[in-house]
């Protein structure tokens, strides 16, 4: 036997695939993983603390930053823990406008990590065609609130803008568009050997291990277990419409694949819905005062976002500003199994692992 | 005569350089057309001269050198790495005349000059002090001696066909029957895949995975070190689509008898036709796992390679199955 020797290779912050600053300490014997650390704080902002000196509508255009490809999704998380708080009653268009918005967001979302992650598995060209298509959905956000990744579109007790007259049949038409590109994608991708190979079987999550390691999502979902908060803790809307939650067999990284393409496609079902039942006329905005103050109280409110469960806890003690906010950042908990899943791993899954995992690291270091 | 021995590679280098310059500009806008972009289209008429900019950056470029580095062998690599590449179109004849070296085992140099570039992108990595250099230099040197068996053996069947070792022979004993492609399909398509791992072309391109090594052996090379190993490559690509064009599409004969195009632009038809395929592969194919890479080549590619070896021995010394063949 040849005597070997352990390496340490220091991946990232400045790596084309950690997806942003996250570095990784691993430890490899020839090209086999015996440990990896995620090192994470390279973007920390301190999100939390500085919303202890901000009002409640200040707070929101931070949470675009957080997990900046989605940034509806938390716009609503800190809004919907707010409106809890004060329970105020939110008017029909405002919700209507909240769950296109938000859904749409997650197809974009989604888009974004299946490019991306083709990319890190090295084929070049999907990446191009998600971008195109994404761009769709930036446009119409653009022309909705005049920006196209930090939207800071709602606020407390509704949204700020209404949808400008033509939007919802825009919405419409990408509906359509979008339905008929999936097949596009299912060709180039799904029944690609490669492809299939290079995620098969590879970095399997067992459920016990998922939950025990407080996955959501797309990663807890994709090892069958059946766990969607639009579902099982409704909110806003959502129980008005009819969609399914995919769920996979295995847990593999084809599962999780097959797992975010399919919630495209659901996704894409309440848009829809929601466009056809969108309520004629009334207001975007609840009666709210000029000045938040937000009830002595605490609240914890756990929404459904493209990467799972985001959460926002607000301690509030009957000021303008939250006393502490806090926010369960999904991405944040889910690369926590990643050492796990690394080990014994070849380095060229180091990649598609982390990839498969889905993190952004805004939303990680918060 | 001796006037050609002299500038005869001199023109070949420029013809070669030429190339390489226009193979760049044509595989961005080959990829940028199938990725629904335009590609290059800014410096000078249809971006055509995008290239020349390219090399002239890297050409004034600061030579870096890391500090940890072995100086003489980082400095060396680049040079190892192309002149294989160079000196193995020697052998090749682009028509009946022209042609730099007729010598009888023009194939077997070919698969020997050519795998000296190993050593160089292996040096490469290792000079450069980095580990991913490291790591990337040690994955071609795996992958290029995996696949250099396969890629030998497949084409002995050809060799036993033409019943010669020389290309332009080849090519003749192609003229009098169909082109080898047919009979020699087997050894074609390991060929075909053997020849896109030597020239670590995607899915195949581990040696540079761009995602998970960031550049592979030459993560430190940089300004005109950089453009001798990117140079070598595409050195590579006219010699092993040339390569192809010889030994399994007939080199510069006409098919269908329309001998009214020249023998060159025949051979420069087939030839594109290939450097296209390979910039195809590129845009539309993941990249393949480093073990499943090797699994492949020693038990995929190894046993085919071996049988039409057999199958080919079989067809010609039987004589009930020679009159088909």
């Amino acid at each position: 036997m040849l005597r070997t020797e352990e390496m340490l290779l220091n991946v990232g912050p400045q790596h084309p695939s950690t997806h942003g600053v996250l570095r990784l300490v691993v430890k490899i014997d020839g090209e086999i993983i015996q440990d990896a650390e995620p090192v994470i704080g390279y973007l920390h902002r301190g999100t939390e603390k500085l919303a202890e000196d901000l009002n409640y509508t200040q707070i929101i255009p931070y949470t675009d930053r957080m997990d900046y490809l989605s940034a509806m999704t938390n716009n609503y998380a800190i809004c919907h823990a707010t409106e809890t708080l004060m329970e105020l009653e939110i008017p029909e268009r405002a919700e209507f406008l909240r769950v296109i918005v938000m859904e749409l967001n997650r197809v974009a979302s989604h888009l974004v990590w299946l490019g991306t992650y083709l990319l890190d598995i090295g084929a070049m060209s999907p990446f191009l065609y998600c971008f195109r298509d994404r761009e769709q959905i930036l446009n119409l956000f653009n022309e909705l609130c005049g920006a196209r990744l930090t939207y800071n579109y709602m606020r407390v007790g509704g949204v700020k803008w209404d949808a400008p007259p033509g939007w919802l049949d825009k919405v419409k038409e990408f509906v359509k568009y979008m339905r008929n590109q999936m097949p596009e994608y299912h060709g180039l991708i799904s029944g690609n050997e490669i492809f299939i190979q290079r995620t098969r079987g590879i970095g399997i999550v067992t459920q016990e291990m998922a939950i025990s390691y407080g996955l959501s999502g797309a990663n807890l979902r994709c090892t069958g277990v059946k766990w969607d908060l639009r579902k099982n803790q409704p909110y806003s809307i959502y129980d008005r419409f009819d969609f399914d939650v995919p769920v996979g067999k295995t847990g593999d990284l084809y599962d999780k694949y097959h797992c975010r393409m399919q919630e495209i496609i659901e996704s894409l079902k309440i848009v829809e819905q929601a466009v056809e039942g969108f309520p004629e006329g009334g207001s975007t905005m609840a009666k709210v005062p000029r000045v938040l103050r937000v009830p002595e109280g605490e609240v914890y409110v756990g929404i459904e976002s493209p990467r799972g469960e985001l959460g926002c806890h607000i301690v509030s003690k009957g000021k303008d500003k939250p006393w502490r906010l806090k926010f369960r950042r999904p991405s944040f908990y889910n690369l926590q199994i990643l050492p796990a899943l690394l080990k014994g791993q070849n380095i060229a899954n180091l990649v598609a692992i982390l990839g498969g995992i889905d993190i952004v690291l805004g939303e990680v270091d918060c | 005569m001796d006037f050609f021995v002299i500038l005869g590679p001199v023109v070949l280098l420029f013809i070669v350089l030429g190339f390489v310059t226009y193979a760049i500009f044509f595989e961005r806008k080959v990829i940028g057309w199938i990725q629904n972009r335009v590609g290059p289209n800014q410096v000078g008429p249809w971006g055509l001269l995008q290239t020349v900019a390219d090399v002239l950056k890297l050409l004034i470029k600061e030579d870096v050198i890391p500090q940890k580095a072995d100086v003489s062998l980082f400095k060396l690599a680049p040079i190892i790495a192309y002149t294989p590449a160079f000196a193995v179109l020697a052998v090749i004849p682009f028509t009946e005349s022209l042609k730099f070296a007729d010598i009888a085992v023009g194939l077997l140099y070919y698969m020997a000059v050519s795998s000296i570039t190993t050593i160089g992108i292996l040096l490469g990595g290792w000079a450069s002090n980095n580990k991913y250099a490291l790591l990337g230099g040690m994955r071609s040197a795996a992958q290029m001696i995996s696949y250099e068996i396969p890629l030998v053996l497949s084409v002995v069947g050809v060799a036993m066909s033409a019943g010669s070792l020389n290309l332009t022979e080849i090519v003749k004993a192609q003229q009098t029957g169909v082109w080898f492609v047919l009979p020699q399909f087997l050894g074609f398509i390991v060929f075909l895949i053997a020849a896109i791992a030597e020239l670590s072309r995607t899915p195949f391109d581990l040696p540079e995975a761009e995602s998970e090594l960031v550049a592979g052996y030459h993560t430190e090379y940089s300004g005109f070190r950089f453009a001798f190993f990117m140079l070598a490559e595409y050195t590579y690509i006219f010699a092993m689509a040339s390569l192809i064009t010889l030994l399994f599409f007939g080199g510069w004969s006409a098919p269908f008898g329309l001998t009214f195009i020249p023998p060159l632009i025949w051979f420069i038809f087939k030839f594109l036709f290939f450097v296209f395929f390979l910039f195809w592969l590129r845009a539309t194919m993941p990249r393949i796992r480093v073990d499943q890479l090797m699994e492949f080549a020693w038990k995929v590619l190894l046993p085919l390679a071996i049988l039409n070896i057999f199958l080919t021995a079989l067809f010609k010394e039987i004589p009930v199955l020679s009159q088909f063949y």
